[in-house]
């Protein structure tokens, strides 16, 4: 009988960095096939939906999308955890210097690496991937928990900023005053973030991220990476056969998209 | 309001004391007298000035940073706090004798008593008005100088930008192994980097020559680490290679077309120095074919633009400045202009 062999993937911006880590880790386990290494964070989604390995190192800076982001986007995109699919990759975050992340890594535990990649710490890294992976049966827990951790080390850290009270939007020549109280959601497109109100939207150029740090957690709820919709406004929750979530706002016609990273906020009493 | 109790059991311990030195100068002068008259007077009155000063300025300050009121009310405060210490002060000393000082016979004392008063209450309250001051002023200084050396050290680290200085090294790590010749040039230049970074606080300007180095280790640097996502141009003519700039003017417009233009740019792209001659001016140009930004933004100037600003301003006053443009999606241009003669 032959094991079936580990897969991983390499996503990382800096072409020498990924070579030295592909060759530590045909060292460290020489078992582990190396499938793919990608440059940045949207190939490396795309990449792992097409090669679903079993491992993945992502860097955290990346052009594009962080390895943060790409993961979060990864956890939405894979189909859902049935009998007979494949588990969730165990995730190994890499980063050159970043207090925060690492900090919050250690909160999270989640695995990471710091570069220049060691092989003493690569090897204890290893390690753990193999206990992990040698217990299949604990996919779908292990998914739920990469969840909770994806999405705290998403979350910006509360922060002292004062909170807004009215947007800003242009109109035509002129500025709109839209009281917050007005608003039902909050939407990123492209360069964009849409305000809903019940009778308008309109647009504004100040990114979602700025935006969702100054306002009200327990007011608005993050439901999708672009996405932050008014609590008290939301009317259902409905599944459809693809096993994705819709959300309805009162009031409003357009349906909104809840990502499984924030699916926890929708469970029935 | 936060009352400073520590600070006001100070002043109180020090009004008494000054108290006690006021009854004895009087006692001084009329020895015939028992030293208690004038120790129970002085200490009842001067007990109710600074109960009625040193209460009674922080409802009045406002908003003054010092705790003391400021305008009419700083003139307010001593008269009204002297003259109800003095009628009260006397009202409770008369009560431990069991007279009346305002009793005919013994009023005549009362005018000097009031201007002992008046005149010592005014004096300590100026006193204690000085201190309260010089403590705010010094923790302003304090302040400002934490501040300062917060800056500085904010310089630093985006100068030694951590995250820069273990990428670099960590590619260095594979070279050594995969590529000894290349390894020892970047170090090279790493060195070179570090020690032009290092020192730039300490010599504040160099040969336009120079800064073009320094430039091209730091693009070089980087080059190894991005690969074929970064391509660059410096261009010096040159007749302007021995021309002084303030150092490492340009590094932190080169950082930000790294940082903000071409890392988050999927395919990279260029960046092109260039120095020209227009005149007498002497323009200084970076550009990058990153991502750009949105001009109609508000402007939000970085640290790193920002610190170009102030150097220029501080060498050349009115006659250096900055202009920049930036499409989304084809890049940013900075462009400094400096005078040619100095």
């Amino acid at each position: 009988m032959t094991t079936p062999l580990t897969t991983a993937l390499i996503a990382e911006d800096e072409p020498l960095l990924a070579q030295a880590l592909q060759a530590e880790l045909a060292r460290a386990w020489p078992a582990l096939k190396v499938l793919a290494t990608v440059g940045d964070g949207a190939t490396a989604v795309q990449q792992a939906m097409a090669l679903q390995p079993d491992v993945l190192f992502f860097d955290i800076r990346m052009p594009g999308m962080s390895g943060l982001e790409a993961a979060a986007e990864l956890a939405d995109q894979w189909p859902s955890a049935g009998l007979g699919e494949r588990a969730f990759p165990a995730l190994v975050f890499v980063t050159a210097y970043d207090q925060y992340a690492v900090q919050a890594f250690e909160a999270q535990a989640v695995d990471y690496l710091l570069k220049p990649v060691q092989a003493a710490r690569l090897q204890k890294t290893v390690e753990k991937l193999q206990l992990a992976l040698a217990k299949p049966a604990q996919g779908a827990i292990n998914f739920e928990a990469t969840l909770g951790q994806l999405r705290n080390l998403l979350a910006s850290p509360a922060s002292a900023a004062t909170p807004l009270t009215v947007i800003q939007a242009s109109v035509g020549n002129g500025i709109r005053m839209v009281p917050v109280a007005d608003v039902l959601c909050f939407e990123a497109a492209d360069k964009y973030v849409r305000v809903l109100t019940l009778d308008r939207e309109y647009l504004i150029r100040t990114p979602l991220k700025e935006l969702m740090d100054q306002l009200d957690p327990q007011v608005f709820w993050q439901i999708h990476r672009g996405t932050v919709v008014r609590a008290l406004a939301i009317e259902s929750i409905t599944r459809d056969e693809a096993g994705k979530t819709h959300l309805a706002l009162r009031g409003l016609k357009e349906r909104f998209i809840v990502s499984r990273l924030y699916a926890h906020l929708f469970k029935a009493m | 309001m936060k009352i400073d109790w520590l600070s006001k059991l100070q002043y109180f311990l020090q009004t008494m004391a000054f108290c006690l030195a006021i009854s004895a100068i009087q006692y001084a002068f009329q020895p015939e007298r028992p030293y208690e008259y004038p120790l129970v007077y002085s200490l009842c009155i001067g007990f109710f000035t600074w109960a009625l000063i040193d209460f009674g300025r922080h409802p009045l300050s406002g908003n003054s940073e010092i705790g003391w009121p400021t305008g009419i009310r700083a003139f307010l405060l001593p008269l009204g706090g002297i003259l109800g210490a003095f009628v009260l002060g006397i009202l409770v000393a008369d009560s431990w004798f069991g007279w009346s000082s305002w009793e005919e016979g013994r009023r005549a004392t009362l005018p000097s008593a009031l201007l002992i008063t008046a005149l010592s209450g005014a004096s300590v309250t100026y006193y204690f008005y000085t201190r309260s001051k010089g403590s705010y002023l010094e923790a302003q200084v304090s302040e400002v100088s934490r501040q300062a050396s917060e800056a500085k050290l904010k310089l630093l680290e985006t100068q030694l930008e951590p995250h820069m200085l273990f990428n670099t090294l960590a590619n260095l790590r594979v070279l050594i192994a995969t590529d000894p010749q290349r390894a020892q040039d970047m170090l090279d230049r790493m060195v070179a980097y570090l020690r032009a970074t290092l020192s730039a606080s300490r010599a504040s300007s160099h040969a336009l020559e120079r800064e073009f180095e320094r430039l091209r280790d730091y693009l070089e640097l980087m080059a190894v680490r991005m690969g074929p996502r970064l391509r660059y141009v410096l261009d010096l003519p040159p007749e302007l290679a021995s021309h002084s700039v303030p150092t490492l003017l340009l590094q932190p417009l080169v950082e930000n077309s790294i940082k903000h233009g071409l890392e988050p740019a999927l395919q990279g792209g260029g960046i092109t120095i260039t120095a020209l001659r227009e005149g007498t001016v002497l323009t200084l140009q970076v550009s990058d074919t990153g991502v750009g930004f949105d001009n109609q933004m508000p402007l939000v100037e970085g640290f790193g633009l920002a610190q170009v600003r102030e150097r220029l301003a501080a060498a050349y006053g009115d006659r250096g400045w900055v202009e920049r443009t930036s499409t989304p999606g084809h890049g940013t241009t900075v462009r400094l202009h400096l005078p040619l003669s100095p």
